[in-house]
């Protein structure tokens, strides 16, 4: 009886993990690939590596894999792993206008120095189902690329460095400068130290890049639709790779270790006279992968986050940054779940003699 | 896949230690520290197994409880991680283990000077009831400025003739800090009070360290007419081994739909109803 249900938790545990595990594939004989995930699912895999902190496509794809599609999980498996890894060092940093591009668009101006680029979006598609994917197969897909690369001509110039619109205003005084926006003399690490608040803005940054994606949209919307000021113009937005270099231990030189995909976003809004005459405010968003709807939220938040006096929860820096963790939200929210029996008796002793004092006190 | 010993990498753990050694040195004084992720969820007791995982060593002999019992989901899995990464023997024996990591309990046999007691926290800030806001609670930290929390007991039993706090019940520290003790029931309270072991306190999600070195005052707060009280039990008595001075745990049984009442703390249970020693590295 009753001393059963407390106890025999080892084999029922092991239970329940042989059904996750069986579920997994849902007794699928064809397991999905790696590089399925990697190719097929890559806007899944840029999620889970910007919010499980962690750049690496493979590991993302088996985070995916392993979790069956939950973002959430996949994203914890890799924050997960990242604090087995010991920290080298930190990069030097990176200048994005060097950057292998696939995407550049400006919704401020017609025309852009440098150009603009659509590159691959889903912002011009119909969203309509595509019944054809029912039947997609190796020859479909083969015939489907061939007529995509022949459209691309032979040898064509790409620059290596697109100038960033923001400079450009801020040569011309129209935005405000950079000692406005940041005051950090040196990097704050969030993975290395907590946070405490006013948070420095590196450590501002850090958290919102590794912030969850839907998290950090609902406090942007709720910036830009009533409950804030702001109503941001995308400067700049820009997708591609850029190089990360860290300096040689011993030459006085730098040596790229890697390549990453990033997604940026600066956006203008709320004219302020922080700096004597009126300038535009700028925010600053950006993250690992190809996710625009993350960058352009991350973007309203920073400048959200500046606002003379904090009137709403997304103006609000520790409310903000508190709460946009994935990792954190989920295992709090889902611990619930854990037996709670002597808190709750707990609290039920509290109702019991409150409940009999209070009728007392009737009579 | 080889992982460190502990999981943790040296540096990592080495950081946590130092954050120890504040926290004893400011008792009830909670130390910022950089949590990191475990392959176990945030809010899952993350905080409790970066103290365990720094602190432990090749030698140690680890209880895992949560709620009072061995065999919960929760202190199994704890158990399972801490034994799979650091190869350290385990036990349900109280006495035996040289750490006890707990969820919601202390356990009801006394702890000598040469253990550790390691809690998992979900929430640190014991002003978090009456202030949402970590930078002003850091500040009435730092000024002592306690006033509404004493406030906030008053108006509780203007309003419901008892002060409505269950579990975590908000403690004064070496007569300075008010703290947390996490959710623990009040019947674990005076434990806490000049006790020979030392207690440390890990919140992995809200990246906070705290303890109570041995032989420190801890007071519940109260009011001199109003005073502080544990659990009743009513004068039930454990159904399986009879104590009658320990945490009960309230069961409905199905067959009869009768209250039974068992011991919340299953390996003294075991002990008093078998007598003596119960079997170690389970």
């Amino acid at each position: 009886m009753g001393y059963v249900a407390v106890k025999g938790g080892r084999e029922a545990i092991e239970n329940s993990l042989d059904f996750l595990e069986f579920l997994r594939s849902n007794g699928s004989l064809e397991p999905i690939s790696i590089d399925q995930i990697k190719n097929e699912l890559h806007f899944l895999v840029d999620r889970v590596m910007s919010e499980g902190s962690l750049y690496s496509p493979d590991l993302a794809a088996i985070a995916i894999k392993q979790s069956a599609g939950d973002t959430f999980e996949a994203a914890f498996i890799l924050r997960a792993y990242r604090s087995t890894l010991p920290r080298i060092g930190y990069s030097t940093t990176s200048e994005t206008k060097e950057i292998r591009l696939l995407r550049r668009i400006s919704s401020a101006f017609k025309d852009v120095p440098g150009g603009q680029f659509l590159g691959p979006s889903t912002d011009y598609s119909l969203r309509l189902l595509d019944f054809e994917l029912l039947e997609e197969d190796s020859a479909k897909a083969r015939e489907r690329f061939k007529r995509f690369l022949e459209k691309i001509p032979e040898n064509i110039e790409i620059p290596e460095e697109f100038p960033k619109l923001i400079e450009i205003l801020r040569k011309e005084n129209f935005v405000v400068s950079k000692d406005i926006v940041t005051k950090d003399k040196e990097l704050f690490d969030v993975t290395k130290n907590s946070l405490s608040f006013p948070s420095p803005r590196s450590a501002t940054l850090q958290t919102m890049a590794r912030g969850e994606t839907g998290g950090m949209l609902l406090l942007a919307y709720s910036n830009v639709r009533g409950y804030g000021v702001s109503h941001p113009t995308i400067g700049e937005l820009r997708v591609g790779y850029i190089k990360f270099k860290i300096k040689h231990p011993f030459k006085d030189k730098e040596i790229t270790f890697a390549e990453v995909l990033i997604t940026e976003a600066e956006l203008l809004s709320k004219i302020t006279k922080a700096e004597g005459e009126p300038k535009f405010q700028v925010g600053y968003g950006v993250c690992f992968g190809h996710n625009e709807t993350k960058a352009i939220s991350m973007a309203i938040l920073d400048i959200a986050m500046r606002a003379e006096k904090v009137m709403y929860p997304s103006e609000d820096q520790e409310f903000v940054l508190s709460h946009i963790d994935g990792i954190e939200s989920m295992g709090f929210v889902n611990h619930f779940k854990l037996p709670h029996y002597v808190t709750f008796l707990s609290e039920f002793d509290r109702l019991r003699k409150s409940k009999k004092e209070s009728i007392k006190n009737e009579i | 896949m080889k992982f460190n010993f502990a999981f943790l990498d040296e540096n990592t753990k080495k950081e946590i230690r130092r954050k120890i050694l504040k926290a004893i040195a400011i008792p009830g004084h909670q130390i910022p520290f950089g949590s990191r992720e475990l392959p176990i969820a945030r809010g899952w007791g993350t905080g409790g197994i970066q103290i365990t995982l720094s602190i432990i060593g090749k030698e140690d002999i680890l209880k895992v409880i949560d709620q009072g019992s061995d065999d919960s989901v929760n202190a199994v899995n704890i158990k399972k991680f801490v034994e799979k990464v650091a190869g350290v023997k385990t036990t349900t024996d109280t006495k035996k283990a040289t750490i006890i990591q707990t969820r919601h309990r202390i356990p009801e046999e006394k702890l000598r000077n040469d253990q550790i007691l390691v809690f998992q926290v979900p929430l640190p800030e014991p002003l978090r009831i009456i202030e949402p806001s970590e930078r002003e609670t850091r500040r009435m930290h730092a000024e002592a400025d306690y006033s509404s929390m004493w406030l906030y007991l008053y108006e509780s039993i203007v309003k419901f003739k008892e002060i409505t706090i269950g579990a975590s019940y908000p403690v004064m520290v070496n007569k300075r800090y008010i703290m947390s003790p996490s959710p623990i029931p009040r019947w674990d309270i005076p434990k806490l009070n000049n006790a020979e072991c030392l207690y440390l306190f890990g919140a992995g999600r809200e990246k906070r360290i705290y303890a109570i070195p041995p032989w420190t005052t801890v007071e519940p707060i109260e009011f001199e007419d109003f005073k502080f009280r544990v659990e009743d039990f009513a004068g039930n008595v454990c159904h399986e081994c009879g104590s009658k001075d320990t945490f009960l745990n309230e069961i409905i049984d199905e067959a009869s739909g009768k209250r039974i009442w068992l011991c919340s703390d299953t390996s003294y249970c075991k002990k008093v109803k078998y007598g003596g020693e119960i079997e170690a590295n389970t």
